[in-house]
């Protein structure tokens, strides 16, 4: 217990530096163009409601969502400029999620300066004009004065909701504080959670009451108040983000950048990568949590240059295939097909499978007697099937569905560790389950037999960036690699990370691999 | 009565709003130095009259001069400046205290600070205010302190012109009375042309030299108060807006007199 909050603190600078550059960022540029904004939809109804609705519309969609479709967006857009002026940009981490959140910004700061300036007394302001301001002087010494406690009010809104989404910046590769929040769930390391979700409510709970004084400040016209708040909110400032100086002075040669999806077996697997690069002395720079399809994608681009993938991923979501000719065919015509199509190496696969499959409880199945898929198409009316977030919208499902025509009473999708939860106190009957996940021979589960051959193989393998393809140090490191890893080893290392009482950090579990 | 050349010249004004006339065709010449009150009901034009003297409104068709100059030949703010306005909401700026309330249009004028503060110094004497109350917010004034510091504002840029629009009408009797009395000594002492609106006849009939009557967006009857009262005006409408403050001024007289 003591040792993970040591290891999870340890990591505090870097996660909440890069946490406060992010949501003052964000802030900062949503401030720039929510308050002319705010001004002009002040002065022109028909823009206020225009830019209102807009806002607003902006804010209905998922906080986590609105991040994830800007990283589609930027690819589209560097793949333009690279082509146009000759060089990309990242699209992925610092800039999607600077976009998302300086939009997620905007709302209540435009809301506010709009009302504010509404409810400028009509007599103050006719006064105003009475005793001879221009529109500009009318807008700066008198509007903006006293529409500034509602403005500032926004404000701290507005900076309360950046601290707080701004954790969701983890899945598009932006290290924050959310890195704590979704590695820990996906782990089960509650410590780490807790320390995510402590660290960004302390931090929006203090630049909130850093913003209130200034407010107060401003608005008593008490020049000490407002000023320890901007001295407070600069000191902080500076406090965080020092930590980052210093990671950045370090970055002496460019780095490999390894890449993992956003569950256990990743992070294991891209510590062991990690240390193999590291060990023949380069540098590595990780980009942990990334969805599934940004994944991909990200590596195509070069913005990762190497992560693990599955074969029947890969060939039913890259390729777009949704036949199964057989393990070793995938693996041979996805070698030829991803370099086709988009330059990418399969380097080598691992030698386990993390395959799809249905799972259910020992004594579940055997008291239904289901054994395989074809068993459960025929019991499936009264049974519940848990999936993981992603599972039904996969064509492994479309295919197996079909294959099979499972029916099922209820579908309930959960985040992996609850599904699993979920399994064990009843209320799911079957699941979604990966074969190498460690829980299955700990939790005494059974996986369903497929004997249609519609679940298709989910070989691991190293995938390299185009821009990678002939680095011969990233190469020799990853190679050796090749067939190294059964799958009882890993579902060994997984569960490692996994289990509830004496859980070890994805790193020491990497370890365990090389042995 | 009025010079062709007078210094404030209202040519045939016209006022639409979707639609609706306001103003039909009003036309007034002021002289330097005159104190003239615009009587009349409500929507009779009066205040929007007044503010196309100082362009917070712009005709729909006419013109307003000053001083031969059409007031639409510079921009609003600076001709406003030259201008003082005060108005039954007074509109002071509620997060400045009263110096800066006061030494408003001299610093958009860019006036040097220690003639803005001397300024201020003398116009709260002008208007009967302590000048300790310099350093308050408008909020901590009473209703009749407030407006005579809305009165001090709008003369302290040297204006030659004070137009003022219901200015007495929030406040209490005592007070409106003693603050006219200033008002109109302020006008003979700084030799100023004032132009004020009020539906309060008996105050216009006291204050000022010459009573303008207004009906429906047209000017009714243009003379003195002792003219008005002396029932030369044939028109009902005139009669009976001056009739009332003089029954109850001869009611009183009686009551006074035994």
């Amino acid at each position: 217990m003591d040792d993970r909050l040591h290891q999870a603190l340890a990591l505090l600078p870097e996660r909440l530096g890069w946490h406060v550059a992010l949501s003052a960022a964000a802030l900062a540029l949503g401030l720039l163009i929510a308050l002319p904004l705010g001004v002009l939809a002040a002065r022109h109804p028909r823009l206020r409601w225009v830019s209102l609705s807009l806002a607003g519309l902006v804010q209905t969609i998922p906080s986590l969502a609105l991040l994830a479709l800007f990283f589609p967006l930027l690819l589209l857009l560097s793949g333009l400029s690279e082509r146009v002026l000759g060089h990309g940009f990242s699209a992925l981490g610092f800039l999607p999620s600077l976009l998302a959140l300086t939009l997620y910004s905007m709302l209540p700061i435009l809301r506010n300066t709009a009302a504010g300036l509404t409810g400028v007394d009509p007599a103050v302001v006719e006064a105003a004009r009475g005793v001879g301001m221009t529109d500009r002087q009318r807008l700066w010494r008198v509007e903006l004065p006293l529409a500034l406690p509602v403005i500032m009010a926004g404000v701290r809104t507005a900076a309360v909701w950046t601290i707080g989404a701004a954790t969701l910046s983890t899945p598009v590769g932006q290290t924050s504080l959310g890195d704590y929040i979704f590695s820990g769930l996906q782990t089960e390391d509650w410590v780490a959670v807790l320390v995510g979700c402590a660290a960004s409510a302390v931090l929006a709970m203090v630049v909130d009451q850093l913003l209130g004084l200034i407010e107060n400040g401003v608005g008593r016209r008490n020049r000490r108040r407002w000023i320890a708040g901007a001295a407070g909110l600069a000191i902080g400032l500076v406090a965080a983000l020092s930590p980052l100086a210093g990671v950045a002075l370090s970055r002496g040669q460019p780095s490999y950048v390894i890449g993992a999806k956003n569950f256990s077996e990743q992070y294991v697997l891209a510590e062991l990568m990690a240390m193999r690069v590291e060990a023949r002395g380069g540098r590595v720079e990780r980009k942990i949590n990334l969805g599934s399809a940004v994944a991909y994608r990200a590596l195509a681009a070069g913005e990762i240059d190497a992560y693990v993938d599955y074969s029947g991923t890969l060939w039913a979501n890259v390729l777009g295939r949704k036949d199964n000719p057989g393990r070793q065919a995938v693996l041979d015509q996805l070698r030829t097909g991803l370099k086709d199509r988009d330059g990418v190496v399969l380097l080598a696969p691992l030698g386990f499978e993390n395959a799809y499959a249905l799972a259910m409880r020992r004594d579940r199945a055997e008291s239904l007697g289901i054994r395989t898929l074809a068993d459960l198409a025929a019991k499936g009316g009264s049974l519940t099937m848990g999936g993981d977030l992603e599972f039904f919208s996969r064509p492994e499902w479309t295919g197996v569905e079909q294959a099979y025509g499972l029916k099922f009473k209820a579908r309930r999708q959960f985040q992996p560790t609850f599904m699993y939860r979920a399994l064990a106190s009843g209320e799911a009957d079957v699941i979604s389950a990966f074969s190498s996940d460690g829980r299955i021979a700990a939790d005494d589960l059974v996986l369903l037999g497929d004997p249609k051959g519609a679940l298709p193989p989910y070989d691991a393998v190293i995938l390299i960036s185009p821009k990678r393809a002939g680095d011969r140090r990233l190469i020799s490191a990853l190679k050796p690699l090749a067939g190294s890893i059964d799958v009882k080893r890993m579902q060994a290392a997984n569960y490692a990370v996994d289990r509830d009482a004496g859980k070890v950090s994805a790193a020491e579990a990497a370890k365990m691999l090389t042995r | 009565m009025t010079a062709p050349n007078a210094f404030i010249v209202l040519e045939q004004i016209g006022k639409t709003y979707d639609g609706a006339a306001v103003l039909t065709g009003a036309s007034l010449n002021i002289d330097q130095g005159q104190f003239v009150a615009l009587v009349g009901g409500s929507g009779a034009g009066k205040t929007t009259l007044l503010k196309t003297i100082n362009a917070l409104i712009v005709p729909t068709t006419g013109r307003a001069l000053i001083d031969g100059q059409d007031v639409a030949a510079q921009p609003g703010s600076a001709l406003r400046r030259r201008i003082g306005y005060v108005f039954q909401e007074v509109g002071l700026f509620p997060h400045m205290t009263v110096a800066q309330n006061i030494g408003i249009t001299p610093s958009l004028l860019d006036w040097p600070a220690e003639r803005i503060a001397a300024r201020i110094d003398t116009l709260l004497d002008l208007v009967a205010l302590p000048r300790e109350l310099a350093a308050r917010l408008p909020a901590e004034l009473s209703g009749g302190q407030r407006q005579r510091v809305g009165v001090a504002r709008a003369l302290a840029a040297e204006p030659s012109i004070l137009l003022m629009d219901e200015p007495f009408g929030a406040l209490d009797p005592v007070t409106r009375v003693a603050l006219a009395q200033d008002v109109r000594h302020l006008h003979d002492a700084l030799n100023l042309t004032t132009v004020m609106v009020t539906h309060d006849v008996g105050e216009a009939l006291l204050t000022a030299d010459r009573i303008v009557v207004m009906a429906a967006g047209a000017i009714i009857a243009d003379d003195t108060p002792a003219a008005l009262l002396s029932g030369a005006h044939a028109d009902p409408r005139v009669a009976a807006l001056i009739d009332a403050p003089r029954r109850q001024a001869e009611k009183l007289a009686r009551l006074v007199h035994g």
